[in-house]
């Protein structure tokens, strides 16, 4: 039995029969790493030790016959641009290269209280800024179905971990995309919740109006079980959400009769793959196989989305950024001035990517260009609302492509911004219009992991995980591994 | 008449009187050691997030209920971006596009003459940390300490509209405006420690004209005669400038308090803020019910006192204006008339001797040891006849320094008035033996004669014999002659 590939469900069933310990747990987890990690390159930060010892902790409560979350005693990645106490966390830049936080994310805190270990910090593109984890200050990660390919990005590292064997799950952050591209090209699930479910205390801001943190898993279960723990208000985040959380895996039900699911069709015709069309279309006949209604629908301001979300982000970064200036944390170049400490920290700070997307925000937002960019890139989002809204009175979910093409090549879109951008093209008007949205696997194409993107309705996770869960119980194509022993 | 007019607009930032900051529950105490109330919000750190104080939106809604504007129901935070290393974030939370109050007006008088001065907006900012340099400037400095108590902390901004004319008025506006925040508690209104302050914008032009001249800002005055003196300079350097064929530069001009003049700090050209919505904070949505309940829970504002003071209690408008200037004083005559109920007489000792003491020492009314019951009880004394109205003035003063029971005072002192006709009657007869001239004068018909032997009835006593007395009986006496 390789404990590495199971479910948290099964793994927290295992433990709950004694059958294996989280000490044992984790050890397999940390054996898999040292013969993988490697390849991979998923982590910035291991935490071996502080794993082991909070996983002695749990199994002692076990022991005493404590009720324990199902999340308990499971190894769990989290992303570097996510705070945790008296751990580092880089955003993978040298600005921020040895940066150790006050104080958890809320985020991890909730997690730590359900008894998870943090098992790392994962590889991301630095501040997450990138679709590939090639901009990362420090190292590519690799996809762990083709070395030679890229985990998709930002949060990389964060997918490769999951798909790879390294984390049982992970927590990653999504502003364009981040969490479900790189999980469909590494053929594990990842969820960006509605924008504000999850609170943003300790997520480090790169574009605050779209960030979001979100899970990556290996199966609709987990997703459920990891949302239960980490949606809902916290009183230290102000404009976090107020509304209830309802148990996600209580709720799960393998019945999609009668749900009305819209297929977009800008989306199929932005120029996807044939073989990642190919797969879809497979999936529609899948969904209407088991009773759901797939219609076409337009969301006919689509093409606008990828410009308008490229201006609001990079504005916001140029903001968010700011403060990274050498004067109270983080790295410090020590020059002869105080201007030139200031201007060489940032220089050398920050990675090209970073620097491109801050003098873009700062060019969109001065006052010359503001109305010209700014002010109709908001309209743009406003636009993107409202075709969302409009086709909400037709279907309760969207089917898409997570992204118009398997994984490409490391170093095959690197020096591309614009291309490299593109390759969110499915993803980002979710995050503009703040829906929640989940990629999931569908079976291999040459291969590599195909994945599908689902999007609802504001706070309506429920019908995602619904339709997410059907497919899972009556295919095997959602349920993907990599052979990593290959050579 | 001059050939000119100024404009002039003033932007006022005052503390809220918050026990917490605008984001975060560090303290507001003011002088602290450096760095010592701080916290992730407020230094910035990556990843933290505020929570806006409900306080100081209530405090904020009260002022600008107070300066009678509209206030808004739906408002929100802004990023105004720019860097300087005691800005934490690299950007300061303001409103810029929507203020949670704006149209107001306060009116002011000045040299009798009622003017109303309109009130463009008042919003909500964080205020930045404090730069402490070992040289002269961030650049040319061996160091440069930051410290970011002040880091965060609530202020609201208040901008007038281009109305003031004369550094006169600004300095009338600043006192109303003064006077209106300490009353509703908005805020300490303490210029000396930061907690107002004050830059003024002034251009001048042709008089009676309409169009705006080049204007200039002026900062670091650090009191409301400094404002004026400085609006008063300013206005005479423009003119003189234009006089002799010069241009106005737009630029930031600082105050030399010893110099007395204002000299060129910076070309004002304004910098790029990038503004944009602030998504890390929620905004602010109000309910006209609780705005209303705001505004029936105000205190009795300035100008309401002080046509009380005039209507209740017939004073003059110049002085119910002056009491009623300061909430301290407004309640310092209250808390007197309570025991002493003759509004007229307290007022003339509060614009005589209090004031003047207080001037004259430059002290605020807190630091004078004098107690409204101390002043209720002098007042009975003079009242009774126990001592005189001059030695009054003389308790008065030991009260203000020392704080002593004005009867214990007086019997420390031994200044009891001599009222007793039997005690006066032998030092009169005296007086009246030895001045045969004056009294000569007085019964042939010069009745001013009397004046000089009453005074040496006093001479006689020290003092201490009661004037009134005194005159009565020497008319009397010379009467019987
Ligand atoms: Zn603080």
């Amino acid at each position: 039995m390789q404990l590495y590939t199971l479910t948290v469900h099964q793994l927290s069933e295992l433990m709950a029969q004694k059958k294996i310990s989280s000490v044992e747990l984790i050890n397999a987890y940390l054996e898999r790493s040292s013969k993988i990690e490697h390849k991979i390159q998923a982590f910035i930060t291991h935490t071996k030790e502080e794993a082991l010892a909070q996983a002695r902790i749990v199994d002692a409560k076990r022991m005493q016959g404590e009720e324990l979350s199902p999340l308990a005693g499971i190894p769990v990645a989290i992303n570097d641009n996510i705070c945790t106490a008296g751990l580092k966390t880089t955003c993978a830049s040298n600005i921020l290269n040895s940066y150790i936080p006050p104080a958890d994310a809320t985020v991890v805190t909730r997690l730590k209280n359900a008894g998870s270990i943090l098992i790392g910090k994962t590889n991301m593109d630095e501040f997450g800024m990138g679709s590939s984890t090639e901009y990362s200050a420090f190292t590519p990660t690799k996809n762990p179905y083709a070395l030679e390919a890229v985990p998709g990005g930002s949060s990389g590292g964060s997918a490769a971990a999951v798909a790879a064997g390294e984390a049982a799950f992970a927590l990653g952050s999504d502003t364009a995309g981040d969490i479900r591209q790189p999980a469909a090209f590494c053929g594990v699930l990842g969820l960006k919740p509605t924008y504000g479910y999850v609170p943003r205390t300790g997520l480090i801001s790169y574009a605050s109006s779209l960030d979001q943190i979100g899970p990556l898993a290996r199966d609709i279960t987990d997703l459920a079980l990891i949302l239960n723990a980490i949606l809902g208000h916290d009183p230290k985040d102000s404009t976090s959400a107020t509304v209830d959380v309802p148990d996600f895996k209580a709720g799960l039900v393998n019945d999609v009769k009668g749900l009305r699911i819209g297929l977009p069709k800008e989306y199929m015709e932005a120029g996807v793959e044939g073989k990642v069309a190919a797969k879809i279309q497979e999936a529609v006949k899948q969904l209407e196989d088991m009773g759901a209604i797939c219609v076409e629908v337009s969301l006919p301001h689509t093409e606008y989305a990828v410009a308008a979300h490229y201006i609001i982000s990079c504005a916001e970064a140029s903001s968010n950024l700011a403060r990274y200036d050498g004067v109270r944390y983080g790295l410090r170049v020590e020059a002869e001035d105080v201007l030139s400490m200031f201007m060489q920290t940032r220089s050398q700070g920050f990675g090209d990517e970073v620097k491109r997307r801050v003098l873009l925000g700062t060019h969109v937002l001065s006052s010359a260009s503001y109305d010209e960019y700014y002010t109709q890139a908001l309209k743009v989002r406003t636009l993107n609302k409202q075709d969302f809204d409009q086709v909400w009175t037709q279907v309760d979910c969207l089917l898409t492509p997570a992204s118009l093409t398997t994984a490409f090549k490391i170093g095959e879109k690197a020096q591309d911004a614009l291309a490299m951008y593109l390759s969110n093209f499915c993803t980002i008007p979710v995050n503009l219009a703040g829906l929640p949205a989940l990629t999931l696997p569908f079976g291999l194409a040459d291969g590599m992991p195909v994945g599908l993107q689902l999007i609802a309705r504001h706070f309506d996770e429920q019908t995602l995980l619904r339709v997410g869960y059907s497919l899972e119980q009556n295919t095997d194509q959602t349920s993907l591994k990599p052979d990593l022993d290959r050579e | 008449m001059s050939r000119y007019e100024a404009v002039i607009g003033l932007e006022v930032h005052v503390e809220l009187k918050t026990a917490t900051k605008l984001f975060c529950g560090c303290s507001t105490e003011f002088g602290k050691e450096p760095n010592t109330q701080v916290c992730p919000v407020c230094l910035g750190l990556p990843g933290s997030t505020g929570v806006l104080n409900k306080r100081a939106v209530e405090l904020a809604v009260k002022a600008g209920l107070a300066l009678n504007c509209e206030i808004g129901t739906h408002t929100w935070f802004d990023r105004k971006n720019y860097f300087y290393p005691d800005l934490p974030k690299g950007f300061q939370i303001s409103q810029i596009f929507r203020p949670i109050a704006h149209n107001g007006y306060l009116d002011i008088e000045v040299n009798g003459q009622e003017k109303r001065i309109h009130i463009t907006r008042a919003h909500i900012e964080e205020d930045p940390g404090k730069l402490i340099h070992t040289g002269e400037s961030i650049t040319t400095s061996f160091a440069s300490y930051v410290d970011y108590n002040r880091s965060g902390i609530p202020l609201i901004e208040i901008v007038s509209e281009p109305e003031i004319r004369s550094g006169e008025e600004a300095k009338a506006y600043l006192e109303k405006l003064k006077s209106i925040l300490e009353y509703t508690g908005v805020s300490d209104v303490k210029m000396e420690q930061g907690s107002l302050r004050c830059d003024a914008n002034i251009s001048v032009r042709p008089a009676g004209t309409t169009t705006f001249g080049t204007k200039t800002e002026i900062k670091n005055m650090n009191s409301f005669r400094a404002v004026q003196r400085a609006i008063e300079y300013e206005i005479d350097r423009q003119i003189e400038l234009l006089e002799d064929g010069g241009t106005i530069i737009a630029e930031t001009r600082g105050w030399d308090e010893n110099k007395g003049i204002t000299v060129s700090m910076r070309s004002k050209e304004d910098p790029d803020y990038r503004s944009f919505l602030e998504h890390e904070i929620s905004d602010i949505k109000l309910t006209p019910e609780w705005i209303e309940e705001v505004r029936a829970a105000l205190p009795e504002l300035p100008d309401a006192r002080k046509e009380r003071l005039v209507k209740e209690h017939g004073l003059p408008a110049y002085d119910a204006g002056i009491i009623t200037g300061s909430l301290a004083l407004a309640e310092f005559f209250d808390a007197v008339y309570e025991k002493y109920p003759d509004a007229k007489t307290i007022s003339n000792w509060i614009m005589g001797e209090l004031l003047r003491l207080l001037n004259a020492r430059n002290l605020e009314l807190s630091q004078a040891k004098i107690t409204p019951e101390g002043l209720a009880k002098l007042l009975e004394l003079i009242k009774k006849g126990t001592i005189s109205n001059k030695m009054g003035k003389e308790v008065f003063e030991l009260m203000f320094e020392e704080g002593n029971d004005p009867e214990q005072i007086v019997k420390e002192r031994g200044m009891v008035q001599i009222s007793d006709e039997e005690q006066l009657a032998q030092i009169l007869t005296e007086v009246i033996a030895q001045n045969p001239k004056s009294v000569a004068d007085f019964q042939s018909g010069k009745k001013q004669a009397i004046g000089f032997l009453v005074g040496q009835v006093m001479k006689a006593t020290k003092g201490q014999a009661n004037p009134g007395v005194v005159n009565t009986m020497l008319r009397n006496m010379l009467a019987e002659k």
